[in-house]
């Protein structure tokens, strides 16, 4: 058994969930290569090298996979996809996008955001927005899948794998980048931070949301939000935690001003401690604190800063 | 322009769903049933289209029992021109609908197909994506902007860091995200008129296509339940019980 793993990496660095799909991988069993797929990724190649328990670093260095645009990327995977059992990737932006386009043109299924690995062709997955776990088996002789790093504690970094240039180029020629746009944030990123506060549609505006900020920075901490803050325009989607936002479990959730819908505990409710600030003592989201706080947000929030 | 919008039955996104006491399945019996939110927004950008006079026709299609006529109606109600049905009682993984829908894609020949980013039941984001690797047709998935621009279209994409803006080449497909655009309520006098709009039936079994399961369910239980911990009188307390007793603050 081999299994390729797809690097997820973002301006130049490997993002902090790719340990963590290593270690979904390893507990599938069998040799581990690592793809790497950008441009000018040598440096990224390097800190991809030091990752424990892979074989070797494969990296496709071109123009053409400068922004991972789905079509080129898939026809890159499906093409080393013959030497692999597992083709597996994070359940990011990225791997979401071209992973089941590399399944169909195996003509394999994917078996998506798995939390768990039970053997090599069984795993564990949330549907119904985490309200129902499945345990699917796989029947092709391939499989590809994509990992819910949140559920796997990363690997080490002290290894030293051959690094190995491909000079394969595929380009689909239907697609191209035009524009990014990012959000520019000096905090952590949602998926890799310690500590998340959200605010939900109990903030009432985004402005309001300068009131979390001063907090985040005491505590380190990134700033997240419901659907219902999204959807009323609060705060931009990339903030949302949730069934169709991101996926977060740290060490502290702080949620400010949020009901508690199913949609959004399924983003959030493996966190290890959750604080839930509502004035509304029967909100659903008191049901899955460990500490509860009714009160006015617009009280509490500056108290809380001072304090802390 | 032809635009193909494929859509899924599934259940109201405000019902909690249990799972069955011999952990086979969910209960789905007697549960309110919609179209899949995602869906909707598909539904609703394809008539903004129309409206605005670059979509000339649009096709809704759902495979499934009869039931998800139900749905198909709706798509119709909310401007679809006609519908096709793909009936089958079997559940099927993403990729034999996406070889289904393939097939629509050969006959109908739409320029652009709109999809959901993903149907909250499986949660399996993949539907989309793999009839554009069968089609050889481009993608943008998780739309938040779509914009016809003559040969090419232009889909701004929620991605983790932000928006990223790409330029596809038509045909192709877009999948929807929530912010792309509200979707309207259907009016009762259009729930009328859909009624009397075409909705074809086609066997899933006369498309040729190896249906066979690539996967099974071997169980489906309840997730792990959360304690209900504490309420804390005040900030003060709040903050000593982070420090000392879950020791997750300094």
């Amino acid at each position: 058994m081999s299994i390729l793993v797809y690097v997820e990496h973002d301006k130049g660095q490997l993002k902090a969930e790719t340990l963590k799909t290593v270690a979904a991988a390893q507990a599938m069993g069998g040799s581990i290569d690592l793809l790497i797929a950008g441009e000018n990724c040598q440096e990224l190649a390097e800190q991809a090298a030091k990752i424990n328990g892979i074989n070797k670093v494969l990296v496709a260095d071109n123009a053409v996979y400068a922004h991972q645009l789905a079509e080129n990327v898939s026809l890159l995977v499906s093409k080393l996809a013959e030497n692999y059992s597992h083709i597996v990737a994070t359940a990011l932006t990225t791997g979401k996008n071209f992973m089941p386009r590399v399944a169909a043109l195996l003509d394999v299924a994917q078996i998506s955001e798995i939390i768990g690995v039970e053997s090599a062709d069984t795993f564990v997955r949330p549907i119904y927005a985490g309200n129902a776990i499945a345990t699917v088996q796989s029947l092709d002789s391939k499989k590809v899948i994509t990992v819910r790093a949140t559920a796997f504690d990363a690997v080490a970094c002290d290894g030293n794998a051959e690094i190995i240039t491909l000079d394969d180029v595929t380009d689909a020629g239907t697609s191209s980048f035009v524009s990014d746009e990012l959000t520019k944030s000096e905090r952590p990123d949602l998926g890799a931070a310690r500590v998340v506060i959200s605010g939900g549609r109990g903030m009432q505006n985004g402005e309001n949301f300068k009131l979390l900020e001063g907090i985040a920075d005491k505590l380190g901490a990134a700033i997240g939000a419901s659907r219902a803050a999204v959807d009323a325009g609060f705060v931009p989607n990339d903030m949302q935690v949730g069934q169709t936002g991101k996926i977060v479990a740290p060490d502290l959730y702080i949620a400010v001003g949020i009901s508690g819908a199913i949609q959004h505990l399924a983003g959030m409710k493996d966190s290890k401690i959750i604080v839930a600030i509502n004035k509304d003592a029967e909100a659903p989201i008191f049901q899955v604190a460990d500490y509860g706080l009714v009160a006015d947000l617009f009280d509490a929030l500056p108290e809380l800063e001072n304090k802390l | 322009m032809k635009v193909l919008v494929p859509i899924k039955r599934v259940i109201d996104y405000n019902v909690k769903v249990r799972v069955k006491a011999d952990n086979t399945n969910v209960d789905l019996a007697n549960v309110k049933m919609a179209i899949n939110p995602f869906c909707e927004i598909a539904i609703e950008e394809a008539v903004r289209l129309k409206e605005a006079g670059v979509a000339t026709e649009i096709i809704a299609v759902s495979i499934g029992d009869k039931s998800c006529q139900e749905q198909l109606r709706t798509a119709l109600a909310l401007g679809a021109d006609r519908a096709i049905q793909i009936e089958t009682e079997q559940v099927l993984d993403s990729l034999n609908i996406a070889k289904l829908l393939k097939k629509v894609v050969d006959e109908e020949q739409p320029k652009l197909i709109i999809l959901g980013k993903q149907a909250i039941d499986t949660d399996n984001n993949q539907t989309g994506q793999m009839l554009a690797a069968l089609t050889n047709m481009p993608q943008g998935t998780y739309a938040s902007k779509v914009t016809i621009d003559g040969d090419k279209v232009q889909v701004t994409r929620e991605v983790d860091g932000g928006l990223q803006t790409v330029s596809l080449s038509l045909p192709a497909i877009v999948t929807t995200d929530l912010r792309l655009n509200e979707p309207r309520y259907a009016s009762l006098p259009n729930i009328m008129k859909a009624k009397r709009k075409p909705l074809e039936v086609k066997a899933a079994a006369d498309f040729g296509i190896d249906l066979t399961p690539r996967t099974t369910l071997i169980k489906v239980t309840p997730p792990a339940t959360r304690q209900a911990g504490v309420i804390v009188e005040n900030v003060e307390q709040l903050i000593e019980k982070l420090k000392n007793e879950a020791k997750v603050i300094s």
